[in-house]
């Protein structure tokens, strides 16, 4: 199984700014024609991409200071939308690690979960700090520590949040779940049979 | 102890606790599509595993099927190649496909009601976030994700959490040409799109007594875009007369014990809420959106928000949608010139819907105008079939509307139909997000089959109850 165990995330930070942002966004769905994930990365955010180079100006993905940044810093309600876990595998497939954030939508937060990337949330001071601290210094080290739930970045050490179940999932390895469901097959049996409607009505 | 529909069905299905504090819970019925399945099938297959259960899983082609002509091979390879994937695991794994062929292909939350798959009480869960739609019935159904998929697929469960419960009521008549739809974008507008996180929406009240299971389905179908994961009504006899001799539905000889289910799973009267919201229908009016996220809406005839009702955090969005959508704060969409007008989607996209636009165009002198390009696309083979058997197909044709095939079309622009530029499109669809409709400046004005049918007849926006005298 590909679940290990996860504790601690260092490296970079990435801000990427602004409430609502949507699956479409971080992934349009014209690029998603294709039965599987790979290549996903390079087309992560790629109409915000392209309409700020058009401007002149340059999306933090494109920033060459941020090109190996591995955690991404956003608002609320961060992955509304769609379903498609496409969204989380661009974001990942692009090099990011673990995601800081105000709020996120549910099925985003879950899909992150299920390919081990941890979404802390944070209040809207902090995320403002961190954001602030990793634009002004590209190179700052930052960590997130899911023992803890402290992240640190220079000076700055902000408390975070984070679902008790999620947690343990990323500290003893079992963000994969499927070993576990797979576990139960004897109650999977037992709840099956006790449904009126499993076999069709028949 | 008195409990609301959503607990009992969750008890119902709850195979274990797991050590993580989630719920492993059995999913009753299964929908997948060529989108987000064709990479859980690769992962169960590395995995060394097998479908649990081939008999809970249906499937269907929607979001890449091109509508103006479905003739294998696609013209578009990589689509042909999703198309061909979904055939192959279909086939491998004993899972029953509505394909072209069929005569039931269709968008998935179109055609699992439409065969009588989506039943009350059930868990459903596909790989597409407006799976909530078929809580329409009195079930609990979700989207998820393809790792998700993969769970399902290897154990017919995954991993849940319990979500609160909200009631959202609505008493009172909606006004004539106001509709599901409006309903739908009127409780967004009110609880914002991040209010029904964490919740599942529990709709009640007279409204939703008095409508038919395509309206339900309307509204429960844009729970998601108001936050909340799930998004049901309880099931009543409407239900069941819907159900009554549909092909998967209970034979008429079981029904009685299949009704005497449906009515135990039921939220019990006095059953507990985390949240309970009252609204009336006579404050709802068609509803329109005017920027980049569903929540950002009037009714027709208002003017446009001034970006100094909005809280300090929310200014930054309302001034980016301002600036992608080129509307002034203050304005009136009233009179915007319309390029596209899209009747269909998994919303907006059943046989009621198009009835309701023929009852309105069949008598209207309007045409098309040559500057509006105007698609009916039904939601699946057995509505546009119903629609040609009426004979509805040569009415729309005459009014100037295209009459195409099935699928998701217009709506995530996965296929070949989609906006070019920044055209504005008058759309029945469920999201207004940036790119949406397949054009990275394309702009998408969210409102129902009758005023979208107005809009493709004026080429403006405009008020549907005027131009079709309603009430």
């Amino acid at each position: 199984m590909n679940s290990s165990s996860i504790t601690k995330i260092t490296g970079t930070g990435i801000a990427v700014r602004g409430n609502d942002i949507d699956t479409d966004r971080i992934i349009p769905a014209r690029f998603l024609t294709k039965i599987t994930f790979e290549g996903l990365g390079a087309e992560a955010f790629a109409d915000d991409r392209k309409q700020l180079a058009d401007k002149g100006e340059t999306h933090p993905f494109d920033q060459e200071a941020h090109k190996n940044s591995n955690i991404l810093l956003v608002n609320k309600n961060f992955g509304c939308g769609s379903s498609r876990e496409h969204a989380p595998q661009a974001i990942k497939r692009h090099g990011i690690d673990c995601i800081i954030g105000e709020s996120y939508s549910e099925i985003f937060f879950g899909n992150n979960v299920s390919i081990g990337v941890p979404c802390l949330k944070v209040s809207e001071s902090d995320i403002a700090l961190l954001q602030n601290k990793c634009e002004s210094e590209p190179t700052c080290d930052f960590s997130v520590d899911l023992e803890t739930l402290e992240i640190k970045a220079g000076e700055l050490s902000v408390k975070a949040e984070f679902p008790e179940g999620a947690r343990q999932q990323f500290i003893g390895g079992t963000w994969d779940v499927t070993a576990e469901l797979l576990q139960n097959d004897t109650d999977i049996t037992a709840t099956a049979n006790d449904l009126p409607y499993f076999n069709h009505w028949q | 102890m008195a409990k609301n529909l959503y607990n009992k069905v969750f008890e119902k299905h709850t195979v274990k606790k797991l050590s993580s504090g989630q719920y492993q819970l059995f999913m009753g019925l299964h929908m997948i599509h060529e989108v987000t399945s064709p990479q859980a099938f690769d992962m169960i297959k590395e995995r060394g595993l097998n479908v649990r259960y081939p008999h809970r899983t249906f499937a269907t082609v929607d979001h890449i099927i091109p509508t103006d002509n479905q003739v294998r091979p696609l013209r578009d390879t990589m689509a042909e190649e999703m198309f061909n994937a979904l055939e192959k695991n279909t086939a491998a794994n004993g899972i029953e496909f509505f394909n072209t062929s069929t005569g039931k292909q269709g968008i998935v939350h179109i055609i699992a009601p439409e065969q009588g798959l989506t039943q009350p009480g059930m868990t459903i869960c596909c790989g597409d976030s407006h799976t909530s739609t078929h809580g329409a019935f009195g079930s609990l159904a979700f989207g998820i994700g393809t790792s998700q998929v993969r769970d399902v697929l290897a154990t017919q469960t995954l991993a849940a959490a319990k979500l609160k419960v909200r009631r959202v009521e609505i008493n009172g008549t909606l006004g004539a040409g106001v509709y599901a739809k409006d309903v739908a974008l009127f409780i967004i507008n009110r609880l914002g799109v991040k209010g029904g996180v964490g919740f599942a929406y529990e709709y009640a009240g007279e409204v939703f007594d008095n409508m038919s299971m395509d309206e339900r389905m309307t509204v429960c179908n844009m729970a998601i875009e108001g936050g909340a994961r799930i998004g049901y009504v309880n099931p009543d006899q409407t239900t069941y007369d819907y159900l009554s001799g549909k092909p998967y539905a209970p034979s008429a000889d079981k029904m009685d014990e299949a009704i005497a289910y449906w009515e135990s799973i039921k939220s019990d009267k006095d059953a507990e809420y985390d949240d309970v919201v009252v609204y009336n229908a006579a404050d709802i009016e068609p509803f329109v959106t005017w920027g980049i996220a569903p929540d950002q809406s009037v009714a027709v005839n208002a003017e446009l928000p001034k970006e100094e009702d909005f809280s300090v955090n929310d200014k930054p969005l309302i001034k980016e949608a301002y600036e992608y959508m080129a509307f002034t704060p203050g304005e009136k969409l009233i009179g915007k010139d319309v390029d596209v007008a899209f009747i269909g989607s998994c919303t907006n996209g059943r046989l009621s819907d198009f009835e309701e636009v023929i009852d309105l165009i069949k008598d209207s002198d309007l045409t098309v105008p040559s500057t509006v390009k105007a698609l009916i696309v039904p939601g699946s083979q057995e509505v546009r079939q119903e629609l040609i058997r009426k004979g509805y197909d040569k009415i729309f044709e005459d009014k100037g509307f295209e009459f195409r095939e099935a699928g998701c079309s217009m709506c995530l622009a996965m296929n070949p139909d989609k906006l070019i530029g920044n055209q504005i499109c008058a759309s029945t669809s469920n999201r207004n997000f940036k790119g949406r409709q397949g054009s990275s400046t394309g702009r998408t004005l969210l409102m129902s089959p009758a005023m979208v049918a107005a809009a493709a007849l004026t080429g403006k926006v405009v008020d549907a109850r005027e131009t079709f005298s309603i009430g």
